[in-house]
């Protein structure tokens, strides 16, 4: 049996920083960044936030939605492309943190596809461990302000933690399938390694976005026999607000089916999509079949249907 | 029958909607002709006028740099 998407939940830091705040670092107008990205505000956590603070925000609001306490939660998979270089990876002290106990726990050293491969992977999972808890968590800031701001990445990213829960019990969502692709032909076109700013071929991440994202998505809804104009949402890595205009368009779907928040988050890398589900949860969502998609350095990419 | 190098031009001029630099080899994207998110329009639009599917593997943006580098792509 198909596993059940239960509930989200969502956490970002307190401290916004407006485009012209950035603007006046980077160089640049407040409305250049926003005509580039769609991007008005970004959160940034305080120097001692670490990706294990912003995951058990998002862990803690997923779990009080879907009625779960620590002993109910079977596994943990922590997405983070922006966790600290090094080992242990973050998932077991964030599993510690909620008072999971020996519950097992996961990391994927993933950036803005972390999520939507966590998620199915849970979807997977859950038959074996039941409840499975999904965290994404990103501190992007750290990243950009380790190193001499450029204007093209810095005005992008943002930080927080979405979070999902999985579960082979019956729920709100049933998951119906799932297309996950990896292509590390590309991967020296978005890529970070702590030593140098982070790296970003605009043209080419624009160009493998906009064509293998709507591609997942018509694959997975070819796959479940679902159409693109019955999809009720389309919850998407928030990477852009341009590249998400241009994934409705390939798709066909009405622009307001497209859900969107990066006014006002900027791009939270893996978090973004979670971030967006537990949002858009809270909305009182028009009921019917859901996507998820996400496209990340790597490059990975893929998209999953539930209904 | 317009041969490759026109072709090419009429396609960046549709996508771009402006004129296109004489220089065949002048990069359309620092000339600021055309910008990221023009250049998946540009790839759609080279594959509808010669009726062929480029390849993920060839998602370069090298190869869409300027008018000759789209005809070298176009004649391997």
């Amino acid at each position: 049996m198909n596993p059940y998407l239960h509930a989200f939940g969502a956490w970002v830091p307190k401290r916004v920083v407006t485009n012209s705040e950035l603007a006046e670092r980077l160089g640049c107008t407040p409305e250049w960044i926003e005509n580039a990205s769609g991007i008005r505000e970004r959160r940034w956590a305080t120097a001692t936030t670490s990706i294990v603070d912003l995951g058990a925000e998002a862990a803690l609001a997923c779990m009080a939605r879907a009625g779960l306490s620590a002993s109910e939660i079977g596994l943990v998979v922590l997405a983070s492309g922006s966790a600290p270089p090094g080992f242990p990876a973050p998932a077991a002290a964030l599993a510690a943190r909620l008072g999971l106990g020996t519950t097992p726990a996961i990391d994927l050293p993933m950036a803005s596809a972390g999520s939507l491969f966590g998620l199915a992977l849970a979807s997977r999972l859950a038959e074996t461990y039941g409840n499975v808890l999904v965290v994404a968590a990103e501190k992007m800031s750290a990243i950009i302000e380790r190193h001499p701001l450029d204007p093209n990445t810095a005005m992008l990213f943002g930080d927080g933690a979405g979070a999902a829960l999985v579960s082979d019990r019956p729920g709100k969502w049933q998951i119906m399938g799932h297309v996950l692709h990896s292509d590390g032909q590309f991967s020296t076109d978005l890529a970070y390694d702590w030593n140098f700013p982070l790296h970003m071929n605009g043209l080419s991440v624009i160009l493998q976005a906009t064509r293998k994202m709507p591609a997942a998505i018509k694959e997975v809804l070819e796959r479940a026999e679902i159409s693109a104009t019955d999809i009720s949402v389309f919850l998407l890595h928030q990477a852009n607000q341009n590249l998400l205009v241009r994934v409705g368009k390939t798709l066909g779907v009405a622009p307001e089916r497209v859900f969107s928040n990066i006014s006002r988050y900027g791009n939270t890398s893996s978090a973004s999509m979670l971030i967006a589900a537990a949002e858009w949860s809270e909305q009182a969502p028009v009921p019917g079949p859901i996507v998820f998609a996400a496209f990340g350095a790597g490059v990975h990419w893929g998209a999953l249907v539930a209904k | 029958m317009p041969d490759t190098r026109e072709r090419l031009r009429a396609v960046v001029e549709k996508v771009a909607e402006k004129r296109v630099p004489q220089d065949p080899d002048e990069s359309l994207f620092e000339s600021g002709l055309l910008d990221s998110f023009m250049l998946p329009d540009l790839v759609s639009a080279i594959e509808e006028e010669f009726t062929i599917k480029i390849p993920d593997s060839d998602l370069n943006p090298r190869k869409f740099d300027s008018l000759s580098r789209m005809e070298a792509y176009l004649a391997r």
